[in-house]
């Protein structure tokens, strides 16, 4: 699935790195807890999360994520966008909630995967 | 290679700058993307830490061709039970951090997962010192051309 298809499928608005937006994409990861997203991601993915502070981008950048979507219509600060932007990632908002925008992504075949087996 | 950076305690979301620093020196260096992926994660959630517990500390990275050594410093108030401390989901973490998306037990087993070599040594009221060493594999294929410019890495001293 590409970003564009992404942007269509939760209605989202790019905040930053439109130049990605022919990216192809094949998991995603939805979390509020950075470490959890860094206990379990193991792939690329693209990022789902309500977590407004800079340290969801960073945490991106840690793991190599590129694509990282704001839910419940939140907006990211400047300082965020300037962080994704010195790291090349780009910035969705949707306004659907998690589980909608989880859901609306896994119907049109964006599914899991990419994270480790949880024991 | 030797690095220093400072890791403030009273400003979150400075917190993950060095490792971010450590991660780009590390690519530039031509380390695969799954040792810089491993050594990003197990810095970044000693750093966050740092900043949460320890009012801050100091984060210093030596690099060389078989491994590279992180130390994590500070002179916080230190881990009374480090085993219990070690294990997925046990936080001392303040509702705060909760809310700034750490504080779920997972940052210790996180360094555990992804280091070659892991030791924290702490003294309650004293402070702790987290080392972790992460093997390297850079001898054997030299990357002319790759080294990293010590002043675009900013922390370096």
């Amino acid at each position: 699935m590409t970003v564009a298809r992404i942007v269509e499928l939760l209605d989202a608005k790019v905040l930053t790195g439109e130049e990605q937006l022919g990216l192809e994409v094949s998991s995603a990861c939805g979390a509020d807890l950075m470490s959890d997203v860094m206990a379990f991601v193991k792939e690329k993915v693209v990022l789902l999360t309500g977590l407004m502070n800079p340290q969801s981008i960073r945490t991106a950048d840690l793991l190599d994520i590129s694509v990282i979507i704001f839910v419940r219509g939140k907006k990211p600060t400047e300082e965020m966008l300037e962080l994704a932007r010195q790291s090349r990632m780009t910035v969705l908002s949707t306004k659907y909630s998690m589980f909608l925008a989880c859901g609306r992504l896994y119907e049109a075949g964006l599914h899991g995967g990419g994270t480790r087996i949880i024991e | 290679m030797k690095y220093r950076y400072e890791v403030p305690g009273d400003d979150f979301s400075l917190a993950g700058k060095a490792s971010t620093e450590v991660k780009h020196i590390l690519n530039q260096l031509g380390v695969d993307p799954v040792t810089v992926k491993r050594t990003s994660v197990a810095m970044y959630e000693a750093e966050i830490n740092m900043a949460i517990h320890a009012g801050g500390g100091v984060a210093e990275a030596d690099i060389s061709p078989e491994r590279i050594l992180i130390t994590m410093t500070d002179t916080g108030p230190g881990i009374p039970d480090i085993e219990l401390a070690m294990k997925e989901g046990y936080s001392t973490a303040p509702e705060w951090i909760r809310e700034m998306g750490f504080g779920a037990g997972m940052g210790l087993p996180n360094m555990k997962r992804n280091a070659d070599e892991l030791k924290i040594e702490s003294v309650v009221g004293k402070g702790t010192k987290v080392s972790i060493m992460i093997k390297l594999n850079l001898g054997a294929k030299p990357q002319p051309g790759t080294e990293p410019d010590p002043g675009a890495a900013g922390g370096s001293r």
